[in-house]
């Protein structure tokens, strides 16, 4: 009789740990987070979760959120994330997602769709002044749900001396002269032109060439269109001649770093590239200038971005929005800009950065005639299924890559809807 | 426990009644049954936490369709029965294909890795603990080195090991041959072996069918290049490892026994496969099944080398179950990901325990 008293009030005790540990807010608790949003700001400390790029960022952060401190009396804790998308998802699954955080597109669909996001650009005054490639990218069902908190656009990149070497003067225009430059920078060690193997270094072709990834809504995906195939079959073409290389053939990581060490001599990639260049090879002097149009004429690149996510339900929603206000200034936004090389979001601090970085002009010019990179939730495999099949470009069929492509990408719409 | 054993104590009086004479004893029985629990709780309870609970919890996220936000078992998340199982396994489709691959990447992963750093382990084992040998300390120390450094480091420093001007490639160039780019090159070992003897398209009823969405003809691909790489640096890590638990089952064989062999007439060869490998059998079983968990859910240097790339050729059911959740946030699949790797384990396991017992039973006969 007794053990058997015993062994019901283990269990009982067992079960009592069990249901305690299933429901603290710690681990997958439900929600124990407030779900009535506060009106006005109250005082608890916000956090704020970020990937950052380097010291310079992280830094660039600290100071901003310690300056929203002495304005506010709000304190904010800075947490540099190792892996943000995991670390935020984690939040999210505990009840406790950090107050505001770096989204990047593709996840800003996710949570979006979960309806977790606030869609908080409606109660700030200057949610009409991104550039519109950027405010599309964080548009969910035509409700700008998130600010940008900068800009990247692809750009031609061209070694000077290579190029005066060659002895090329103005720099290509359209499809053709891109690949007649490419053809006569490309010397025994060198190639001529390096592309990023991935959808985000390649779509931009599909653009310039009147194609296009999904229809405006995001319903349908629109990637195996003859205007793509063409797309792809004219950058087969320069890899089959060799004008063309991946960096996985240069023996680089990506293609900003066989650009840098000179093995290809013209290479597409975002601003980013600055900084590296600056960083890794000082030596190496450069010019930058738009893509090439299509040849219909059609100008085109990507832009890639993040944002200030904010959930819905958390501790302290107004003091989140607040410091999120306090980060999209234009005097803000050129802070972040000196201190480690983003280009800003709004329109008016573009403008100033014009100004002081005229070197850098061209990125922000082409954003008049950016579409974002591809974002569909959930679609983060189908799409590095896509990248691994371009990978395969130069001896793959261009057609049957994108009709696959197509295939996984529009079952990832379907699912969704 | 045998402190509480008081078959008769003054402080156990006979109950009520005329049978009396034998209730003390059990009693007592049950007193010590409900303190054995007792001390045992502590344990039962972590292992309720944060063993069943969670694989509980797992096994429920794995038929819902939970999103990833709050709790699991809040009211807005549904039942969808085997919805995630069956994207799976019977729906074509990337989610079937990319399963289908990493089970492919994993299987030739395990092949080559359990066998080879097997038998790796046994041979530096047998070795290290010859009694002639000078600076045994030293050979034990310098393999079992690997195992205890940080998997971080290691993967670093194979990532450098393997780069495109890397050592290995080094070494190839100095000896007239041109290395592959090995993080970077996803043609499967056998597909290469077969173009070198002209066979560079596959044959029609390989290519035309399939299982989970991969061509018999990509099934028969072999480990990719990078794959390769990779394979190499487990076998690298963990073969000093298991010499550790082959050292102690070597020592622990009487010399008698060899003497008595080496007295019949045997030779090196025969004394180690009819003395020292018998008598290593409960070793060897160990080995052979504690390689076959960790290799069938590799995840870190996957994680930290190649997250799956190049097309999809180091792809693992774990860290494919990984992106599944946190990225694309499928939960329910990612879940579901995880319960078809651990019955794919479960039955290797009872396959490897059947097989050996076998043997024990044949080589008894």
């Amino acid at each position: 009789m007794r053990s058997k008293i015993a062994i019901a009030a283990l269990a009982a005790a067992g079960l009592a740990v069990l249901s305690t540990a299933c429901s603290s807010g710690n681990g997958f608790g439900s929600s124990s987070a407030s779900s009535t949003p506060a009106a006005t700001a109250n005082k608890s400390t916000l956090t704020l979760m970020f990937g950052s790029s380097g010291t310079a960022e992280t830094a660039a952060v600290q100071q901003a959120a310690k300056a929203f401190t002495k304005q506010s009396g709000i304190p904010v804790q800075v947490i540099p994330a190792s892996n943000l998308t995991q670390q935020v998802a984690q939040g999210f699954s505990g009840g406790t997602p950090p107050n505001v955080f770096y989204l990047d597109p593709l996840t800003f669909q996710n949570y979006a769709k979960d309806g977790v996001l606030d869609a908080y650009p409606s109660s700030l005054s200057n949610a009409g002044g991104f550039a519109s490639a950027l405010t599309q990218a964080f548009t969910y069902k035509s409700t700008f749900t998130c600010e940008p908190k900068d800009a990247s656009t692809l750009a031609l990149y061209v070694n000077a001396a290579d190029w005066q070497q060659a002895g090329l003067g103005a720099p290509p225009a359209n499809w053709s002269q891109l690949e007649a430059d490419a053809k006569k920078l490309t010397t025994g060690s060198r190639t001529g032109l390096t592309i990023d193997q991935t959808h985000s270094g390649i779509d931009e072709f599909f653009y310039q060439n009147g194609g296009t990834v999904t229809n405006a809504a995001g319903t349908t995906v629109e990637l195996d269109s003859a205007q793509n195939v063409a797309a792809l079959t004219y950058l087969k073409g320069m890899l089959t001649q060799g004008i063309m290389k991946f960096p996985s053939q240069l023996g680089a990581g990506f293609s900003g770093q066989a650009f840098g060490e000179n093995k290809a001599a013209m290479d597409i990639i975002g601003n980013w590239e600055n900084g590296e260049l600056q960083a890794d090879y000082p030596g190496v002097k450069c010019k930058v200038y738009p893509l090439p149009a299509g040849p219909g004429g059609t100008q085109a690149t990507l832009s890639f971005t993040n944002c200030w996510g904010v959930p819905k339900q958390q501790s302290n929603l107004a003091g989140a929005v607040e410091f999120v206000k306090f980060l999209t200034t234009s005097q803000q936004e050129m802070t972040f800009a000196k201190a480690f090389g983003v280009i800003p979001s709004l329109t008016t601090a573009q403008a100033q950065y014009e100004q002081t970085y005229p070197q850098y002009a061209t990125f922000v010019q082409e954003l008049s005639y950016a579409h974002p990179d591809i974002a569909i939730a959930g679609s983060t495999q189908a799409l590095s299924a896509f990248d691994s099949a371009l990978q395969q470009l130069a001896s793959g069929n261009p057609a049957s890559i994108l009709k696959t492509a197509q295939q996984n990408l529009q079952a990832v719409v379907n699912q969704g809807a | 426990m045998t402190v509480l054993v008081r078959p008769e104590g003054p402080r156990n009086p006979p109950a009520a009644g005329g049978a009396g004479a034998r209730r003390p004893l059990v009693t007592a029985r049950t007193r010590e049954a409900a303190a054995g629990w007792l001390m045992s709780a502590p344990v039962i309870v972590l292992l309720l936490v944060f063993l069943v609970a969670p694989i509980a919890m797992a096994a429920w996220v794995s038929v819902s369709d939970w999103n990833g936000i709050g709790s699991p078992f809040a009211s807005g998340v549904h039942a969808v029965g085997g919805q995630n199982y069956q994207a799976l396994l019977t729906q074509p489709g990337l989610p079937q294909q990319q399963l289908g691959e990493s089970l492919r990447n994993t299987m030739y992963y395990v092949i080559i890795v359990v066998p080879v750093q097997t038998a790796l382990a046994l041979g530096l084992a047998l070795i290290v603990s010859r009694k002639r040998l000078t600076g045994r300390g030293f050979f034990r120390t310098a393999y079992y080195f690997p195992s205890i450094t940080s998997s971080v480091a290691v993967s670093i420093l194979f990532l450098y090991l393997f780069g495109t001007a890397g050592v290995v490639n080094a070494i190839v160039g100095h000896l007239g041959g041109q290395g592959p780019n090995w993080f970077d090159d996803p043609n499967g070992v056998l597909h290469i072996i077969l173009s070198g003897l002209g066979v560079t398209t596959a044959p029609g009823p390989l290519a035309s069918h399939g299982f989970l969405g991969v061509s018999w003809w990509d099934w028969l691909a072999g480990p990719s290049v990078a794959m390769v790489a990779i394979i190499a640096l487990a076998i690298w890590t963990t073969s000093g490892t298991f010499m550790l638990i082959f050292l102690p089952a070597i020592y622990a064989i009487p010399a008698d026994l060899t003497e008595a062999a080496i007295m019949d007439g045997a030779n090196a060869w025969q004394r180690f496969r009819r003395v020292t490998l018998p008598m290593l059998r409960p070793a060897l079983f160990l080995v052979l099944t504690l390689g076959l968990f960790a290799t069938w859910q590799v995840f870190d240097q996957i994680y930290l080398m190649s997250q799956g790339n190049p097309a999809g050729t180091t792809l693992t059911p774990a860290f494919l179950s990984y992106v599944t959740s946190f990225q694309d946030q499928q939960w329910g699949q990612g879940a579901a990901i995880a319960f078809i790797l651990f019955a794919l384990i479960v039955v290797l396991t009872i396959a490897q325990r059947l097989i050996v017992s076998d043997r024990r039973a044949g080589g008894a006969s």
